[in-house]
């Protein structure tokens, strides 16, 4: 308890200066967190009970959001860490491709917005390619990373015992590598709710970001705060979710140590 | 006693970008079945070269090497190796059970890798161990998994990499009376690669001493110790006494037979220049492989 006390106290704290602070000045760009509450309350948690109180923004909004965040998370996981393995395994496709890699990952994803948008035309399929195309890289570099290097006896090991080609893969290279493979996919989800967001400002009139937009041309304040508000609890809970997955699958690691996502300059 | 393994003018050299080095030269030497051979040398003279090339890890560029009568090209499919550094060879993702079953998954159903590793884990003592992790158990303990996972595996041949190099003293005479123990119970034939000069005669059947590079056999000495052996009544008995008296010659000699007394630098060098060379020789080999897959 004094744990969870400890780990709170400085962002509630926070929370009542700036109440204090937004009624004392009433701005009306910066309404006070109760007003944004309430707006979110009224945008959100205000629906019948048998849709369990939410909104139809709720489920057409939000929904949609967390749907393109998530599958796109979960494609450039699929796409990153199958290929990683393959191009960590490799010398040779590792020289040939690594500049490649640098230079894709170098680039600002949100600058490939304009390109997607002209590639598929607005909408849900120009989001979720904007959204895998900006994540997948520090997926594949960190696979890439991990699964290049195995230890060197761990090879010799399979070796000798002849362990076959499907058991070294999933059973010695990618446990090898998930340390990595998971600090990359950490960096990749905080990075999915940016390129969401990005993709729905521009792209879509649907979604939280869109509803984002509508929210300030509309000079509806309290509801753009409130907007900005999910958009930090779903990042946080998303983390924290991870988090978990990750303690769990890594529960053999002698320390609960988290790796480094790696660097642009390793590959 | 039939020949287990034969090695017959077996030859090593690695080409490296400043010239070749020899590693070995005109090594052989056969280990009989159930015997425990031990093999001596000087460091970086070249025993891990011939350990990997008996692996089949290295194609040797001279000479053979059989397994029961069958010649060895590429890894054989009957042979176990207990490296030195336990901590990279077990798999920390495992528990120790799982470990032991690994290699076994290719061969075994379930249920039967499981009584394998379970009867194996007995034999070095860890019935109790197996659903723990391999760095929850002490230096000597994460060996004795290693040993276990080996003899799971039931080798025609057990190669054993310097195995008890990285365990405190107390723990390597426990470890050298399990390998014995177990090599008598179960007649598994056994190569040891040390330069533990002590051990070696402690150990063995009989002794091969190497040559500093490019390794060659200078004696095979058969080591006329009773089958049980003491840790302190074998060690302080004359033909013990005797016998390390005579490798430790075998081996000084051959360091001043080469010429002028070596700086332990220039030696260092040498050996690292080896390590070197040998570890561009594996990447090398790893990416033909991959090239013929």
């Amino acid at each position: 308890m004094t744990n969870f006390f400890k780990r709170w106290v400085v962002f509630v704290g926070l929370l009542v200066v700036w109440q204090v602070v937004t009624v004392y000045t009433d701005d009306p760009f910066f309404p006070p967190p109760s007003d944004i509450g309430e707006a979110a309350y009224k945008l959100w948690l205000s629906g019948p009970p048998d849709k369990l109180f939410l909104t139809d923004v709720v489920y057409d909004d939000v929904l949609d959001s967390l749907t393109r965040l998530l599958g796109g998370w979960a494609i450039a996981a699929v796409v990153g860490i199958s290929i990683g393995i393959a191009l960590g395994r490799s010398r040779t496709a590792l020289e040939y491709t690594g500049p490649v890699l640098t230079f894709m990952r170098s680039i600002p994803p949100p600058a490939l917005v304009p390109v997607f948008m002209l590639l598929f035309k607005i909408g849900s399929f120009m989001q979720l390619a904007t959204i895998v195309f900006g994540i997948l890289w520090p997926i594949l570099l960190n696979t890439i990373d991990g699964a290049r290097t195995v230890d060197a006896t761990k090879v010799e090991t399979s070796k000798v015992f002849r362990v076959p080609r499907v058991q070294w893969v999933l059973g010695v290279v990618l446990p090898s590598a998930a340390p990595k493979i998971f600090a990359g996919l950490r960096v990749s989800l905080s990075l999915s709710l940016v390129l969401m967001v990005v993709s729905e400002l521009v792209g879509t009139d649907n979604g939280i970001g869109a509803q984002l937009l509508l929210a300030q041309r509309e000079f509806d304040y309290a509801n753009m705060w409130a907007g900005i508000v999910l958009l930090g609890v779903i990042g946080y809970v998303l983390n924290s979710l991870l988090l978990v997955a990750e303690r769990r699958v890594l529960g053999w690691q002698p320390k609960q140590e988290h790796s480094k996502p790696a660097q642009l300059a390793t590959v | 006693m039939t020949a287990m393994l034969e090695v017959a003018g077996l030859g090593h050299t690695y080409q490296a970008k400043d010239g070749a080095h020899r590693a070995i030269d005109g090594l052989t030497f056969t280990v009989g079945a159930g015997e425990l051979v031990c093999v001596v040398g000087p460091s970086g003279c070249g025993k891990s070269t011939l350990l990997r090339t008996i692996c089949g890890l290295i194609k040797p560029t001279e000479g053979g090497i059989s397994l029961h009568g069958n010649e060895v090209h590429g890894v054989p499919d009957d042979l176990a190796v207990v490296f030195q550094d336990y901590s990279r060879s077990l798999f920390p993702w495992l528990t120790v059970q799982r470990n032991v079953e690994f290699p076994l998954r290719r061969s075994l159903g379930r249920s039967a890798r499981r009584a394998r590793a379970a009867e194996a884990l007995a034999l070095v003592g860890l019935d109790k161990a197996g659903g723990k992790h391999p760095w929850q158990l002490s230096g000597g303990m994460q060996q004795r998994v290693a040993i276990a996972r080996a003899l799971a595996y039931r080798p025609a041949l057990l190669i054993m990499d310097e195995p008890f190099a990285s365990v405190d003293a107390q723990t390597r005479f426990e470890l050298e009376d399990l390998l014995l123990k177990v090599k008598r119970e179960n007649n598994t034939t056994v190569l040891v690669v040390t330069h533990d000069i002590d051990e070696s005669v402690y150990l063995g059947d009989r002794v091969l001493v190497l040559s500093s590079s490019p390794a060659a056999v200078v004696a095979d000495l058969r080591v006329d110790l009773p089958v049980h052996r003491n840790q302190i009544t074998t060690r302080e008995s004359d033909a013990f006494v005797a016998l390390r008296g005579e490798v430790a010659r075998l081996l000084h000699v051959d360091r001043t037979a080469v010429g002028t007394p070596r700086k332990v630098d220039n030696e260092a060098a040498v050996a690292a220049k080896w390590a070197e060379a040998e570890r561009a020789a594996l990447l090398e080999a790893q990416a033909q492989e991959r090239a013929t897959n």
